[in-house]
């Protein structure tokens, strides 16, 4: 190991022998993230397979899709586009789900496994503080995988979309049915509406999840899950109330209701209705709600929960943040 | 200007003190092996001084306080801290990117040229390199960084003797002659004997010995006694004797060489038999407490 760099000039060095340059905050979350995804590779693979999964299960119904097509021409407008935004739809919504799973077993791994491993020690080696390492983790739920959530999503798609039109366009059925039917920017926005919102509903159980992987020592899903179940069992038994539990509730799965309204006509008709015919209407109709859901920003907004969980989350990660500092390696 | 200045360091967890208020300075330039036992108190030290841990007492490295400012200090301090925390999951090219990614004063062109001479390859991740690589590769990352401190926790461990000779070699022609501090630990303090300047023996938190080599090479005397003088010798009084093929080997705390020399063959002691002979008495504690 006798270095040729031995013979480099020493007035390289000497230049910056002051106070050293600062690298800024912007290019240590940028290699911080990029270190977040070299770790952690299912935050990508995860969704490309699914939506790998989703366009192989897509070419297999293509066969069927001009027949398809002529038969839908008979039904209602709001049929048609339902059943016609299904192969979209189901696919926008498994790469979301399988996205947000991801994105929790990360949370919960991120502060942890670098203890476990000992290779805290390494990153602590280096000039990156302890908040841009801790934001860094944040920012690959709340941001980054949404972001690629979405870029896939919208690739997806487009890749549905066109082979629709060549399927179609062979077997001289109606081309524009597909485009017709979903307004592709449109629907990418409410995709990336909804992604946003749904980040930021899910921010206090992210950094619920950050704060236990840097705080427990083993079994960080016992952690997590435990002590809010506990909470909500005891207050069951000794007030016979429920408000934590509900409020976990709406906060593990009212996400969406806080950021879009529903049709206003679907609820009136099946109130209406009964039997079979009834149970199959709910279904379409509560799938088109679910399907054609209109963003509403304003009350979204206006919702006390929202702004309360971004306190509550910027609360826990200031939490991960000291544990960080003060915890030792396992 | 010091490098590190502490007064009164102290450290307990529980009832367990490791660091007993030891007062320490450090001046720039200087390079320090530190000695003791596992459990003395030494990887407390070292992780103090870099921020890795609370401590009470007055710390200043670099004229930081290490506790606060660990960001800012790592800028300026380099440290291995164990060879065993280069993440497993991590390629070659990837730790390279990312220290120069994050780290002001690294130089690439360097690291990539200490790599050059070993047989890592850049796509490797470290679970495919051997332990002796992976401590190559950290080495590299460090020795690439241009730190005014370098804090180095048994950097030779796993090692084979040939690259912990070129280990130490390195250190101090591509390291050392920049005016840079390093503070190292050890269990083989017979290989860095000749590599630092100061040397420290640490023991139940407190600070058993600090003198510089120069210090240590004129106080300390072996002397191999001759069988017919040895009851001669033993009346001046040495700290520490022990036999070596039937022949008397006494240690001695400032001792007259010419007297000495009159005895038998004289020799400076190496920094582990002074170790033995201050610390190895059988009242100390059972050895096998890690730190």
């Amino acid at each position: 190991m006798n270095i040729q760099s031995n013979t480099m000039p020493e007035s390289s060095f000497d230049g910056q022998s002051g106070a050293p340059a600062a690298v800024s905050a912007a290019r240590l979350a940028y290699w911080s993230i990029r270190r977040e995804l070299w770790e952690n590779r299912s935050i990508y693979i995860a969704p490309l397979v699914v939506a790998g999964v989703a366009l192989l299960a897509f070419l297999f119904t293509l066969s069927y899709l001009p027949a398809n097509v002529r038969k839908l021409a008979a039904l209602e407008a709001t049929r048609q586009h339902t059943l016609l935004s299904i192969p979209y739809d189901a696919s926008a919504i498994m790469i979301i789900l399988v996205s947000v799973l991801v994105g929790l077993y990360y949370s919960l791994e991120a502060l942890h496994s670098e203890r476990r491993d000992r290779s805290i020690l390494f990153w602590k080696s280096l000039p990156v503080s302890d908040l841009t390492t801790v934001l860094s983790k944040a920012i690959v739920p709340l941001i980054v995988m949404p972001l690629l959530a979405f870029a896939i999503i919208v690739a997806l798609q487009l890749i549905m979309l066109l082979l629709s039109t060549v399927v179609l366009l062979s077997s001289g059925a109606n081309a524009a049915a597909p485009w017709t039917q979903r307004p592709m920017f449109e629907m990418s926005l409410v995709l990336l509406y909804g992604l946003a919102t749904l980040a930021v509903w899910y921010a206090p159980i992210y950094g619920w999840l950050l704060l236990v992987s840097a705080w427990a020592q083993r079994a960080t899903l016992l952690w997590a899950v435990l002590p809010p179940l506990l909470i909500s069992v005891g207050e069951r038994l000794v007030f016979h109330t429920s408000y934590f539990g509900s409020m976990l509730k709406s906060r593990l799965f009212g996400g969406f209701a806080q950021a879009f309204v529903a049709k206003a006509h679907d609820s009136g008709a099946v109130l209406g209705e009964s039997g079979n015919a009834a149970a199959r209407r709910l279904t379409s109709d509560q799938l088109a709600q679910i399907l054609n859901p209109i963003p509403d920003p304003v009350k979204f907004l206006s919702t006390p929960g929202v702004w309360i969980g971004l306190v509550v989350a910027a609360a826990l990660l200031a939490g991960a943040v000291w544990l960080r500092r003060h915890r030792e390696p396992m | 200007m010091p490098c590190i200045e502490a007064h009164g360091l102290r450290k307990a967890f529980g009832t367990t003190i490791a660091l007993d208020g030891i007062d320490l300075r450090v001046e720039e330039g200087r390079i320090l092996g530190l000695i003791g036992r596992n459990g003395a108190g030494k990887t407390t030290a070292l992780k103090a001084i870099l921020g890795l841990t609370s401590y009470q007492g007055e710390l200043k490295v670099l004229e930081r306080d290490p506790w606060t400012e660990r960001d800012q200090l790592m800028r300026e301090v380099c440290f291995i801290a164990d060879v065993a925390v280069l993440p497993r999951w991590l390629r070659v090219a990837h730790a390279l990117d990312f220290v120069a990614g994050v780290h002001p004063r690294f130089d690439r062109a360097k690291a990539e040229g200490f790599l050059a001479k070993t047989t890592i390859k850049r796509t490797s991740k470290i679970n495919e390199l051997s332990k002796g690589m992976v401590t190559q590769l950290h080495l590299a990352l460090v020795m690439a960084i241009d730190a005014k401190l370098l804090v180095l926790d048994e950097p030779t461990l796993g090692l084979d003797i040939l690259y912990r000779k070129q280990f130490y070699d390195s250190l101090l022609n591509d390291y050392s002659d920049r005016g840079r501090t390093i503070v190292m630990t050890t269990h083989h303090p017979e290989e860095i004997q000749n590599v630092i300047t100061d040397v420290m023996f640490i023991d139940r938190g407190r600070i058993v010995l600090d003198c510089s080599m120069e210090d240590f090479e004129s106080k300390y005397l072996e002397l191999m006694v001759r069988p017919e003088h040895v009851v001669a010798a033993r009346a001046l009084e040495p700290i520490h004797e022990r036999e070596v093929f039937g022949r008397s080997i006494l240690l001695f705390d400032r001792l007259d060489h010419d007297k000495a020399a009159a005895l038998g063959d004289v020799r400076t002691p190496g920094i582990d038999d002074l170790f033995v002979a201050l610390l190895g008495n059988p009242a100390g504690a059972s050895q096998g407490v890690t730190a």
